[in-house]
């Protein structure tokens, strides 16, 4: 029976082998479970930026682009799997959308040279790229993230927080404890009192959190929620008519999905974005043109202009980009794993790069380097419509506080170094 | 015609009771471990290493360990999770907190530290049965995860809340870490795997089993017939636990190499151990290995069937494999309910009466 399974998997694995000469992005995505709805969309976009390259451009640099899509149901053990049956097909960079796989994959993939791309999420002190040579995680971090909030906090107080009460509601695990060290220091600097409130996995059951939070008032909460949970916490929040325009979700609780089921309850909430918003940009005349109306769109088709798919074409564009750039540098069009993580490590993102694909005005412009891997540390405020719902833009670009993030990038780094016995790089 | 005990002489006691008494069945183990131990370990590369390899066997350390407790026993436990986590912690302070001492015992202790906290979790089983006792052993499970996830001493401190596993060798070779060898990895699993099997099978072929035994059958009637309850219940929960605790050492330290408590041993890794003996065959050795193998290599297999040989979208293959999984399960309770372990056993009574059924 077990050699009979060993044959056919392993016919199975040659049947499918690869067809060399094409770019390969291992997509692990997760179309199912408690974090489907967040999932789905960013898979799709990510897909349809490639398919869009290949029917257009005829792929990067003359090569065509293969999108390997792996489930993972945001499951470490699956992730894993998925890891290891795409790794043998010249798989350029890992996008795995979790943190847990990501921290996972920091050692795996840096001991097999092939990149991770964690595009605002996974290990943020992974920015530090003297320490983490495979690891990026531009264009901002968790940490940008915490004080990117903290600062939009200050501005619409005047500058002046000490003495308010803001509390986290966080995913309980290493991603939602990510930003807590940040927030930590922060709240030494600014003066504001910090209550941290975790959330079990899936975060559907979160009524004694929010009751918490009805006794305790504070004046802000912030939200560092995936999957199912968002939508629990925002009607939560709703029914304990907490004022919406005070709770401010991380980028991962900002998309429609997350809104749209508390209704009108969830009028004014905001979260950050990492790009801006909305469906009006040249390229989604392109993407109608090559690949929704030649039928070739990935998925069910109804995620385009949603800010996660917008996210996941994003996270396409970036990783094409450095295709661009390491077949630059490698002065070949076939690349390697390793040519595409110098390509990474060389990566210039500027307003004309953006608007030439089609997004301008969309993300950031930022720079890597081999000690920055983390991008601009710029973000947004938007806020949710619900009568109109639509997401709107509120501020300008904000700047993290880095005289905060980069010691404690620092610190933890070289602690993750001293464990590993890692030698730091760029000198 | 090959299959029988005919023209086997047993000339002394230890070869009356051996494990293996037909001489086809003895070569056929002896096959299994020659070819375990000399072939797969040149021929295994880092797929098969860790996506079935790997997996398979250290959740058959986990399920043997459930067997123990629960199909020998009868005391139904759903706090396997739990008592994983427990070895992968240990496990890890072991390893950071004495690093020149070699992995092998660590992961060792590690069983042990699991089967005092097995043993404190299994008092409450001299008092409640049966489903009470699940729910008391569910209280375990989300209390040690609670635990993990609260007392930042457990993972150092680390702003994450992970825990992840330095580099240790045995002989030289590398076995944790990203840069390990699948072979070895796979080695290092194996020779535990084995040991904890044979000790497995004799434990519970000896007086410890038999007390086991009695109690799970009828515990009044045990007692009077001078079973000890209390020492039966608390050894069961502690060599149960030991075994489960090295499983989730090997889980933490070999396989996986960061564990987050709370995604990795949740209450689903509880029931799918509980799953695997269930299928495989409760209270039975060969059940723990076919119940393990079962559940790790089928998700595999019909992703692979799926995906790369049909080419259907991911998220179909995905819901395909619940729906056929679950209904396999299904089938195997109606047809089968001892499990595949009695399906193997009314093979080789098939086998024995081959080719003259009459």
């Amino acid at each position: 029976m077990k050699v009979k399974l060993t044959t056919l998997a392993v016919s199975a694995l040659m049947a499918a082998g690869p067809a060399m000469a094409d770019l390969v992005y291992p997509l692990l995505s997760y179309r199912t479970g408690a974090y489907a709805a967040n999932g789905i969309p960013f898979a799709d976009g990510y897909t349809d930026y490639f398919t869009l390259l290949n029917e257009r451009d005829g792929g990067i640099g003359g090569v065509p682009t293969r999108v390997l899509e792996c489930e993972t149901g945001y499951n470490t053990e699956k992730g894993v799997e998925c890891y290891e049956s795409t790794k043998g097909e010249g798989s350029l960079v890992y996008q795995p959308l979790s943190t847990g796989i990501t921290y996972q994959l920091i050692p795996k993939a840096t001991a097999d040279d092939i990149p991770v791309h964690s595009m605002g999420y996974g290990r943020t002190s992974a920015a530090n790229g003297k320490v983490f040579s495979h690891v990026f995680n531009y264009p901002a971090t968790y940490w940008d993230g915490a004080s990117i909030a903290i600062n939009h906090i200050l501005d619409l107080n005047g500058g002046d927080i000490s003495g308010k009460k803001i509390a986290l509601v966080f995913h309980n695990s290493a991603y939602g404890k990510e930003p807590i060290r940040t927030l930590e220091e922060l709240s030494k600097k600014h003066g504001y009192e910090l209550t941290t409130l975790a959330v079990d996995h899936p975060g559907q059951e979160q009524k004694s959190q929010w009751l918490q939070i009805r006794r305790e008032r504070p004046d802000y909460v912030l939200m560092w929620g995936w999957g199912v949970m968002n939508q629990v916490a925002i009607q939560e929040a709703a029914n304990i008519r907490f004022p919406m325009e005070n709770f401010i979700g991380i980028w991962w609780s900002g998309s429609e999905n997350d809104v749209l089921p508390a209704g009108d309850g969830a009028d004014g909430y905001k979260a950050l974005a990492l790009a801006n918003p909305g469906g009006d940009y040249p390229i989604y005349d392109d993407l109608q043109k090559y690949v929704y109306d030649a039928g070739k769109g990935a998925g069910a088709g109804d995620q385009m202009k949603t800010v996660l798919y917008n996210r996941g074409l994003y996270a396409a564009l970036l990783a094409a980009e450095a295709t661009k750039k390491a077949q630059e540098l490698a002065g070949t069009a076939d690349i390697t794993p390793a040519q595409m993580r110098d390509g990474m490590e060389a990566l210039v993102i500027t307003e004309e790069t953006m608007a030439g694909l089609g997004l301008p005005d969309f993300g950031p412009a930022f720079e890597v380097t081999c000690e920055k891997h983390g991008g601009s540390g710029l973000g947004k405020v938007q806020q949710w419509d619900a009568s109109a719902k639509t997401w709107s833009v509120i501020t300008d670009w904000i700047k993290s506080d880095d005289s905060v993030i980069q010691p404690l990038i620092m610190e933890d780094s070289a602690a993750f170094a001293a464990e590993n016995n890692i030698a730091e790089r760029c000198n | 015609m090959f299959y029988r005990e005919a023209g086997d002489f047993s000339t002394t006691y230890p070869q009356d009771s051996q494990t293996f008494p037909i001489k086809f069945d003895r070569y056929r183990y002896y096959f299994v471990l020659a070819f375990a131990f000399l072939v797969i370990p040149f021929i295994i590369n880092d797929y098969w290493a860790n996506a079935i390899l790997l997996p398979f066997l250290i959740y058959t350390i986990a399920a043997i360990g459930l067997n123990i407790l629960t199909g020998y026993c009868g005391q139904v436990s759903l706090g396997t999770g739990g008592f994983m986590a427990v070895g992968a912690y240990a496990c890890y302070k072991l390893m950071t907190a004495f690093p020149e001492v070699n992995i092998f015992i660590h992961v060792i202790l590690a069983g042990g530290v699991t089967a005092l906290v097995g043993v404190l979790f299994g008092l409450p089983s001299l008092r409640i049965k049966g489903f009470y006792l699940a729910v008391a052993t569910l209280a375990a499970q989300f209390f040690l995860v609670w635990l993990f996830n609260r007392v930042p001493w457990f993972y150092n401190y680390s702003a994450s809340g992970q825990i992840n596993a330095p580099e240790r060798t045995v002989f030289g070779v590398l076995v944790t870490g990203p840069s390990a060898p699948a072979w070895a990895t796979y080695l290092f699993c194996l020779v535990f795997v084995t040991i904890c099997a044979i000790l497995a099978r004799n434990l519970t072929r000896g007086t410890i089993g038999r007390s086991w035994m009695a109690i799970r059958d009828m515990d009044i009637a045990a007692e009077i017939i001078g079973v000890n309850p209390l020492s039966a219940k608390l050894s069961a929960f502690a060599i149960s636990s030991f075994f489960v605790g090295i499983s989730g050492a090997l889980f933490f330290a070999i396989y996986l190499g960061a564990v987050e408590v709370g995604e990795v041993f949740n209450i689903q890794k509880s029931f799918l151990v509980l799953f695997m003996i269930i299928i495989g065959g409760l209270g039975s050795i060969f059940g723990s290995f076919a119940g393990a193998a079962f559940l790790v290599v089928l998700p595999v297999f019909l992703k692979v069937v799926g995906v790369d040989l049909l080419g259907w979208p991911t998220d179909i293959v995905a819901h395909f494999q619940f729906i056929i999984i679950g209904a396999l399960i299904i089938m195997f309770l109606i047809l089968e309910p001892h499990g595949l372990a009695q399906l193997w056993r009314l093979t080789k009574e098939k086998l024995r009466l081959w080719p003259f059924p009459h």
